[in-house]
């Protein structure tokens, strides 16, 4: 019982997204945002005329944003929600440990995560249809997306184990993911070595940047990877201890 | 089955349970009777591997809660107060998600499921979405999931929480049908529920068992005195005053000069039906079945006694009787 648990898991909570409203209006509103932030700030008439990566490198660093955001509103009911109606209990008093109930939640969510972005890749096809730009710079973009997203996932699932209520975890996954995101503005004003360290931590600023330009490195693929499994790691030993508790 | 030694479950300062110890031998129908708050679904959760015990030790088929909770969760069917159903889903679904997270495999549990649904009663709602069923459903929806792998031990915690008297009696019915395949541990605030499906009964107040046995044995330890009710008609105005209470009180003085008699008191029911019927009932406590003798006595008093019997001390006043008494 190890990974069929986290197939199960998976399953019940992917169709948790599909059948309820949540999922859907998270959906609606990221792709009906996507495509006016894509049409206002990356075709907008006052950027001038640009080269088709930079209106692409545009498109991405919107969707990040956007991506981010999806990313809280999906996790934050994952645990918080279970433990609000009681159906968490039959997890605890089942033979299956918390990092398969942890994984199997987090992977239903970077897969619904992942769907909801790949609907915007008409955006990306109209670039290249109509302009010059390399797969390769949409392949990479995507893949950036979807670290990004997994990353701030397993914020919002940390987050959703620590409490019932969906408003707390909400509010504890803004806070850290905000957090994280500042750091690269706050490494331009202070001074070394902190500023360093700053860089190193955030979430966007340059780990993000490589992505959206098309350049894949594999320090950022390392970074992402790591936020996701700490944060991942911190949710199990929270479910864990909440299970005994 | 199960072995409780000296376990105690404390949050911060404050003890919710224990120290309790107790055993329950494989096949058997337990009921944990107590007020609400007493600690029993802390007992429970503990045994359902929950809720780690502050101290002691809990065993489960052998197995240590704490040292094999996984192998014990395999073993335990458990069903919490509020059934842990996920609205979303269909009865079918929900049973076969319950069934593969328990270790099943799908082969396994579409073999189950019909057999399950069979003995809770739900086959009939399996393509209906749990959200959409009555809580009695929703209660025989938790009770499959609690066995639909099979456990060795099976605990309800409050299995008739919130159904109505005819669900109340479907799920006793259940419950009784189920006592075959598994040891059940069945937790309840409410003594005809517990008194009619378990062999034996653990009466926990303040987080401590004041009293264990079955319920005659329950029964024989506090009724140290006999019960009887006599009713008697009053003619002559209303039984508390007039000639008609001084009818009662001769009778009440007559029964008390009986020897053996310790005590009488009289049923007021407080709903005026006295004074329409014209009937009192007096309750009459003695060391010894004193029927005939105080039937005797009131007769020459010349009361006209419509009714003798003897009163069983029911399971209610044993436990009220032990849960206040012992205390106090």
């Amino acid at each position: 019982m190890t990974s069929g648990a986290t197939g199960v898991v998976f399953r019940r909570e992917f169709r948790a997204y599909t059948r309820s409203p949540m999922g859907y209006i998270v959906a609606a509103a990221v792709l009906l945002l996507d495509g006016i932030l894509f049409y206002g700030l990356a075709l907008g008439p006052r950027w001038g005329a640009r080269l088709s990566g930079e209106v692409l490198q545009g498109f991405f660093y919107n969707a990040s944003g956007m991506t981010a955001i999806a990313a809280v509103a999906l996790s934050i009911r994952l645990v918080a929600e279970e433990r609000q109606t009681g159906t968490l209990l039959l997890l605890d008093t089942s033979p299956v440990r918390d990092w398969e109930i942890v994984l199997g939640k987090f992977l239903s969510a970077l897969a619904f995560l992942g769907a909801i972005t790949v609907a915007t890749v008409y955006i990306p096809l109209l670039i290249l249809v109509n302009g010059k730009i390399a797969v390769g710079h949409i392949l990479v973009g995507y893949l950036g997306l979807v670290c990004l997203g997994g990353a701030v996932l397993s914020i919002g699932l940390f987050a959703s184990s620590l409490t019932r209520h969906q408003l707390v975890a909400a509010a504890v996954a803004s806070v850290i993911t905000g957090a994280l995101f500042l750091f690269s503005s706050l490494a331009h004003v202070v001074g070394p070595p902190l500023n360093g360290v700053l860089s190193a931590l955030t979430i966007h600023g340059h780990h993000w940047a490589g992505f959206g330009s098309g350049a894949l490195h594999l320090r950022d693929l390392a970074y992402y990877a790591a936020l996701t499994y700490f944060f991942l790691y911190a949710a199990a030993k929270a479910m864990e201890a909440k299970r005994w508790e | 089955m199960v072995q409780l030694t000296e376990v105690t479950k404390y949050y911060g300062p404050k003890r919710a349970l224990g120290p309790v110890s107790f055993e329950i031998e494989r096949g058997d129908t337990v009921g944990i009777l107590g007020l609400n708050g007493v600690g029993k679904t802390t007992l429970l959760k503990i045994l359902a591997c929950g809720l780690r015990p502050s101290s002691g030790s809990a065993v489960v088929d052998g197995l240590d809660v704490l040292r094999d909770p996984h192998e014990v969760r395999k073993r335990v069917g458990y069903l919490p107060e509020t059934p842990p159903v996920y609205r979303d889903m269909t009865v079918g679904d929900y049973l076969a998600f319950a069934g593969r997270i328990k270790g099943m495999t799908p082969e396994a549990v579409a073999r189950r499921i019909p057999e399950v649904e069979e003995r809770a009663r739900v086959a009939e709602v399996h393509d209906v979405p749990t959200g959409h069923l009555s809580e009695g459903y929703r209660q025989r929806v938790g009770v499959a999931q609690a066995i639909v792998h099979n456990p060795e031990l099976l605990i309800l915690d409050e299995p008739t929480h919130d159904l109505d008297p005819v669900q109340i009696m479907e799920m006793r019915g259940m419950i009784r049908s189920l006592k075959d395949s598994h040891t059940i541990l069945i937790s309840s605030h409410i003594l005809p529920e517990i008194s009619q499906t378990c062999d034996r009964l653990l009466i926990l107040d303040d987080g401590e068992i004041v009293a264990s046995g079955s319920e005659e044995e329950l029964g024989e330890m506090l009724m140290r005195t006999r019960r009887m009710a006599v009713t008697i008609r009053v003619e002559g105005g209303e039984a508390g005053n007039g000639s008609g209470g001084a009818a009662v009180r001769a009778a009440e003085a007559a029964i008390g000069e009986v020897p053996g008699v310790t005590g009488v008191r009289r049923q007021d029911r407080g709903d005026g039906s006295v004074r329409e019927t014209g009937a009192v009932t007096l309750e009459v406590e003695s060391e010894a079945d004193l029927r005939a003798e105080v039937c005797r006595a009131l007769v020459e008093k010349g009361c006209a006694v419509i009714g003798l019997a003897r009163a069983e001390r029911e399971l209610e006043r044993v436990f009220v009787g032990l849960v206040g008494g012992e205390r106090t």
